[in-house]
């Protein structure tokens, strides 16, 4: 019973002075999409995120390709809980994967940081005091573009999204601030890239302008096939198909667009001079929102890890949620629910010598939170 | 709902079908002749739109890069055809799949590696740009038109191909008996290749075709593969005409279908719950389909049975 016990002690000050040495350490589980359709928005955050940790000592990264699919995400996410032993996990880009990961990760303990993702019921109901999305709430980019259809006086909007999670958002989001009329709403199939009979219905249906969210590679077909339709309608949608990886494959095609973001590469403060010109020269080539949005992802764990030890949850998580960084985007702090409250602007797809970019017009909303601060109880 | 726009996505349909049509062509010839299920089929889809991206950034001309898809697909056809296919054919229809389903992975990787995992960009030429009045007040796309016209073309000396030439009658032979025409002194091997390799490269491109008007990107081919498969199964494995009326039908039933059915739903159903309802019902409609044509007919339209 002695050896035992002396074991045991021998053993707890084995353990004590391991996790000692561990204590500033951080290790972090990437899950995201980087191979198929849809993986320049995973390399992206990848990329923004590498970025933004490279050269900490105290960060080691496993990072792992989902495919785009929930049932492998979820493997991964178990995987990297129960025998990598990760602190914390990010990376995902689509909503339905976030749905069939987040839960069961923040439930086991773990924090979870979403650099794109933010489904309505990770927003409200299903809110957890270890998720924190520093991305946006999936429905804040579509309101925006529905403030600005009013400003630029659109009354008969067709809108049309995919049919998943993120693409109810965006309607309901559009038409949240859009105080118009709806000339058609349509919800696609996911991965949808021919738009023909769409494109017959709006130009069948009198819309006087067409709001779309079409992520990756399904907003580069229907912007081609809009343009070659021949239908004059002004367009707006968010951000995504509208972004610096995407505009070189929808090409001329883009022109002159307004679409809104949290980001842009031309938001005036150091932060983003310095996260633009690494980037640059890093990769080759200029960021997009979403390596945006990995950059600031690295930069929040930073920030909290200088202030506590990830295995003290309680202090680390209230260190997260001052969100005392210098983000890319400016002011940039979290609402009750772990969500961004940030400005969104408009921005504009311009030419840039022969490259085709963005710049901003103007501020879409100011300092905006998100419709579901309420419905969270936390 | 007017009869102009019903006119219209009866049109969408038909296009949506003559690429299907390219698609399914090469793959039913494929498993008719070689008996060889060929789930990487989507990759020389793939293949031809990037290399018709390819020229076409280098030489800026539309037809050229038309021309490059079908040969770079081709030619690729002929590699993997000649290196690793050639072992299958004995080998039954598992050990097909597993190592066909490993060619997609490896060729999709591959042409990751080489042009990098963000869309490539293809237009199509200034000339088809632009919509072009059909009737009065029907106005369609030029290009839509234009592939509708290409679909229909193939298709036809595809028929040539088959039903009038030695190379037709050997491949018809090959369909009916393979160890009797090895008997008779076909160079069948050379055949299974010139049969790949034409398969091959009519979906390079239909890749390269519908590459122009969506986008180019890695993985592209699959989504377009199930269809094709649907497509072969309705119209009867092997039988080229079967792919034909297949593709057809395939593409009006899945344009019409997911346009009108959210219509028709609203009749009785509030609007949200219809136009959600609808496109879900909308996209497992071909597969409703391929279920009710096999039910009555176990082979497809024009299977062997």
């Amino acid at each position: 019973m002695k050896k035992f016990t002396t074991t045991l002690a021998a053993l707890m000050i084995l353990g004590s002075t391991s996790s000692f040495a561990d204590g500033h350490k951080v290790k972090v589980g990437m899950i995201t999409t980087l191979s198929g359709g849809g993986s320049g928005l995973g390399i992206d955050v990848r990329d923004g995120f590498m970025l933004a940790i490279k050269g900490n000592k105290n960060i080691s990264v496993i990072t792992k390709d989902d495919q785009r699919k929930p049932d492998i995400a979820v493997q991964l996410a178990d995987k990297m809980i129960q025998s990598d032993k990760v602190d914390v996990l990010t990376g995902i880009i689509w909503s339905n994967l976030a749905m069939a990961v987040v839960p069961a990760t923040v439930n086991q303990g773990k924090f979870y940081l979403s650099p794109n993702a933010g489904p309505s019921k990770l927003a409200g109901k299903g809110c957890h005091k270890n998720y924190f999305n520093v991305a946006w709430q999936n429905d804040n980019l579509h309101e925006a573009a529905g403030g600005y259809a009013n400003s630029a006086g659109f009354k008969n909007s067709f809108i049309l999204a995919p049919n998943y999670p993120a693409g109810k958002d965006a309607l309901t989001g559009y038409k949240r601030y859009f105080k118009g009329s709806l000339a058609g709403e349509i919800y696609t199939k996911l991965g949808q890239k021919d738009y023909a009979a769409e494109i017959a219905q709006i130009r069948a249906s009198g819309a006087d302008s067409v709001f779309f969210f079409l992520p990756g590679g399904m907003g580069i077909g229907f912007m081609k096939q809009f343009s070659q339709s021949g239908i004059n309608l002004p367009v707006v949608g968010p951000a995504f198909s509208f972004d610096q990886g995407i505009l070189k494959a929808v090409g001329d095609a883009a022109l002159g667009v307004k679409n809104t973001s949290q980001w842009s590469k031309d938001i005036d403060n150091d932060a983003n001079k310095k996260f633009v010109k690494d980037f640059q020269s890093e990769y080759g080539r200029l960021p997009s929102l979403y390596a945006s949005q990995g950059y600031d992802t690295g930069k929040l764990l930073i920030s909290a890890m200088s202030k506590a030890k990830v295995k003290d949850k309680d202090k680390f998580r209230d260190a997260l949620r001052k969100a005392d960084f210098s983000s890319t985007r400016g002011k940039f702090s979290f609402d009750k629910n772990h969500h961004p409250i940030q400005d969104i602007y408009v921005r504009e797809v311009i030419k840039e010598g022969k490259i085709l970019t963005n710049k901003i017009v103007s501020v879409g909303l100011k300092d905006h939170s998100n419709a579901y601060v309420s419905e969270c109880k936390m | 709902m007017s009869s102009i726009l019903f006119f219209e996505q009866l049109l969408n349909g038909i296009q949506f079908g003559t690429m299907l049509f390219l698609m399914s062509a090469g793959l039913t010839l494929i498993f008719g002749v070689m008996g060889l299920i060929n789930l990487a089929h989507g990759s020389f889809y793939m293949i031809g739109a990037f290399s018709a991206a390819l020229i076409a950034g280098l030489t800026g001309s539309f037809w050229l890069a038309l021309l490059a898809s079908l040969s770079g697909a081709a030619i690729a056809g002929v590699l993997i055809e000649t290196l690793i296919i050639r072992r299958l054919y004995r080998r039954d229809h598992l050990d097909q799949v597993l190592a066909t389903f490993a060619l997609i992975l490896l060729l999709s990787e591959g042409v990751r590696w080489c042009f990098g995992a963000f869309p490539l960009y293809l237009d199509i030429p200034e000339n088809l740009n632009g919509t072009l009045p059909i009737l009065d007040d029907i106005i369609y796309s030029k290009y839509r038109l234009f592939i509708i016209f290409m679909g229909l073309l193939i298709a036809t000396g595809l028929y040539f191909l088959i039903t009038k030439t030695r190379l037709g009658v050997r491949i018809r032979a090959g369909q009916n008996d393979r160890q009797m025409i090895s008997a008779l002194g076909v160079d069948i091997s050379k055949l299974y290749t010139i049969v790949f390799a034409l398969g091959a490269s009519l979906a390079g491109l239909a890749g390269a075709m519908i590459g122009a008007i969506q986008s180019v990107e890695v993985g592209m081919g699959e989504p377009i593969l199930i269809l094709a498969f649907v497509v072969i199964v309705i119209g009867g494995i092997g039988s080229i005409k079967g792919a034909l009326i297949g593709s057809i039908l395939v593409g009006i039933t899945d344009t019409i279908g997911r346009i009108f059915l959210p219509e028709l739903l609203k009749i009785f159903m509030e609007p949200a719950s219809a136009t959600s309802v609808g496109s879900s019902i909308g996209s497992m409609l071909i597969y409703i389909l391929m279920a009710l044509i096999l039910i009555i007919k176990p082979s497809g339209l024009f299977g062997k049975t």
